[in-house]
């Protein structure tokens, strides 16, 4: 796939041919677009699970460039200033009020981190649908991961810096959850906050890993994503490889060039998108206190938690788990856990392509144990995701420990369920 | 085509030497910023005592003070309040406050130096959360019919007693914490200095 393999332009003697010419003779730009987008060969069977790769890059740029926006007017200072409200709950109700146009591009900013996730969800979930984790996108699969795990460590430390009561005491208990781990556990939450308490330490370092630091991380690994998609070539609903029936040119039989086919599907997924989004941006915002949470319209006060505290919704599975744990038991307490099965529940993701056996890709040609386990799955996810923006009852806690267990038997029985699994045989190409 | 070439072992240890060299120089780089991530001279000093007036705060009632900016509890309990320690002592994790939450004066049955003042971090010890005040008892409290007062966290509903010790089978894994706390005279405590000048 070396870009040498492309000629160079020549110019028909136009003068943008020729501006053209000069650029190609010193940058590798024509081979470049057709590499990765006009000779690119994605399969022809594409249906709509396929807009979310394309929607998370929008949603991308969206927050990019409203983020870059508010950094402009966004001080973070947890200082009192002279009306008695902290310095950084004050300058986003500053954007908000006298900044012009500056709460249409906080909302956005504030919308565009639970419309990543809704659509990071939907992207995953479609890899489960027709396994795309599966060889040879394994890689594509791990860089996927460690780009959901940028995005949650990006949400996570961008949700301090309005510095409000849910900003202040999430960071807390998230930061707290590293007071778990025995012997280094108290340094190390001191160390990560710069202080004994969640303070100005805290929201400075908080900021400025969420403007910087995490955004590099997360854009270097989209590129590895899409170079690493771009080397194997894309997935398909059938889980068939393309390229193993070729015309005599190399050009798969089932595929089309992403440009202009998929561009245009894609802009048709952009306009929807857009549409949906505009009208939470403009009237619902706030999206019923789960895109922010009415507790954070409060200025952040360290002598006092407020009355239930959850985090936002993208994390409720996540916090339902965490919280499942109430046993102490080989001597380790509830609290590490807790930790532990959180972060593993996470993790667990990175050994998906390995513990899938199956002998088909696509739950097309999959047989009901996948099917079956993979409902279960989605609906333990998503009672987990309901519980964790409840407050804890003896019953809740109950089922939250069914569907924490549910949650992990998907992963550890997969090599089970998919061996013994009677599936179809697969189609010698897409259908 | 390098095979036809010899390979110079003193070229090569001396190009193995100097790439070990640069990555000490490199990892020596990273210790500067990694150390920079710890809690400044500022915020070292930020600790100062605290000095509370607690000669007006009656039986039952609470005050909060902040202290290292977390939430400090001085509860002044009645008779009855200290009665319910005793009761609860079997379903409290570590009735005895062996574990060490306290300094040595606070480790008794009530945790605290005079038994009517409990003095304690209002943080709670499983994810910080600063639980909220149920002195009233029985089903009055809204978390159970035999509850006889305490504090419940409400984050993950760990519940504690008046003596801050935590119940059994709930996430927080410790007692709250008691901190270093003197009495100045009778109606007024330092918080954050005891005896010793911890």
């Amino acid at each position: 796939m070396a870009a040498s393999n492309y000629g160079k332009y020549e110019s028909d003697g136009s003068r943008l041919g020729g501006l053209l010419e000069w650029v190609d003779a010193r940058f590798p730009l024509t081979s470049m677009w057709k590499e990765h987008l006009s000779e690119y060969y994605a399969p022809k069977n594409f249906n709509f699970w396929y807009f979310f790769g394309s929607l998370a890059l929008l949603v991308l740029v969206l927050q990019i460039v409203t983020g870059i926006f508010l950094t402009m007017h966004y001080k973070p200072d947890t200082t009192l200033n002279s009306a008695g409200v902290p310095v950084a709950f004050a300058a986003v109700e500053y954007i908000m009020r006298d900044v012009p146009w500056g709460w249409l591009i906080r909302y956005i900013h504030s919308t565009g981190a639970s419309a990543f996730f809704v659509v990071v969800y939907l992207h995953m979930f479609r890899g489960l649908l027709y396994g795309s984790h599966r060889k040879p996108r394994e890689l594509i699969w791990i860089f996927g991961v460690l780009i959901y795990l940028c995005l949650m460590a990006e949400a996570f430390l961008g949700y301090l810096l309005p510095w409000g009561q849910m900003s202040l005491w999430g960071a807390q208990v998230i930061v707290n959850l590293f007071s778990a781990i025995p012997l280094i556990g108290n340094d190390l939450t001191i160390w990560i906050r710069g202080d004994y308490v969640v303070g100005d330490s805290t929201l400075n370092r908080f900021f400025a890993l969420h403007v910087v630091a995490v955004p590099l991380v997360l854009i270097g690994l989209i590129v590895a994503h899409i170079l690493a998609l771009h080397e194997v070539g894309s997935n398909n609903p059938d889980g068939v490889e393309i390229k193993k029936k070729k015309d005599e040119r190399g050009i798969p039989l089932d595929g089309i060039p992403f440009h202009p086919y998929y561009t245009v599907k894609d802009v048709v997924g952009v306009v929807v998108f857009l549409f949906v989004f505009s009208i939470i941006v403009f009237f619902a915002p706030e999206g019923a206190g789960y895109f922010l949470e009415y507790n954070n319209f409060i200025p952040a006060d360290p002598l006092k938690t407020p009355p239930h505290i959850a985090p936002v919704w993208y994390f409720t599975p996540y916090y339902s788990i965490l919280r499942a744990n109430t046993v102490n038991f080989f001597w380790v307490d509830a609290k590490l856990w807790g930790v532990i099965f959180m972060g593993i529940g996470v993790l667990i993701f990175f050994f998906l392509p390995w513990l899938d056996r199956s002998p088909v890709k696509s739950i097309r040609y999959r047989g009901p144990l996948y099917k079956i386990a993979l409902a279960i799955f989605v609906v333990s996810f998503f009672i987990l995701g309901y519980l964790g923006i409840l407050p804890p009852t003896d019953g809740r806690t109950l089922v939250a420990q069914i569907c924490t267990v549910l949650y992990f038997l998907f992963f550890l029985l997969m090599p089970v369920y998919t061996s013994l699994d009677k599936c179809k045989p697969e189609p010698d190409r897409v259908t | 085509m390098s095979s036809e070439h010899e390979v110079s072992d003193a070229r090569r240890r001396l190009l193995v030497a100097t790439a070990a060299a640069g990555g000490v120089a490199t990892v020596a780089t990273v210790v500067p910023f990694v150390a920079s991530f710890a809690p400044s001279e500022r915020a070292k000093a930020a600790g100062a005592p605290v000095e509370v007036d607690i000669s007006k705060l009656g039986p039952g009632e609470m005050v909060v003070a902040e202290w290292r900016g977390k939430p400090v509890w001085i509860v002044h309990r009645s008779k009855e309040m200290l009665a319910s320690l005793t009761k609860v002592a079997d379903k409290v994790s570590d009735p005895k406050s062996n574990r060490p939450n306290q300094p040595d004066y606070a480790k008794n049955d009530t945790r605290s130096i005079k038994p009517e003042y409990l003095v304690v971090v209002g943080i709670c010890t499983h994810l910080g959360c600063s639980p909220t005040e149920k002195f009233k008892s029985g089903a009055e409290s809204g978390i159970d019919a035999d509850w006889l007062g305490g504090f419940i966290c409400p984050c993950h509903g760990s519940t504690f007693d008046l003596a801050g010790r935590v119940y059994k089978n709930k996430p927080a894994p410790d007692n709250l914490e008691v901190p270093p706390h003197m009495y100045l005279s009778d109606g007024r405590i330092l918080i954050g200095e005891d005896k010793k000048g911890a």
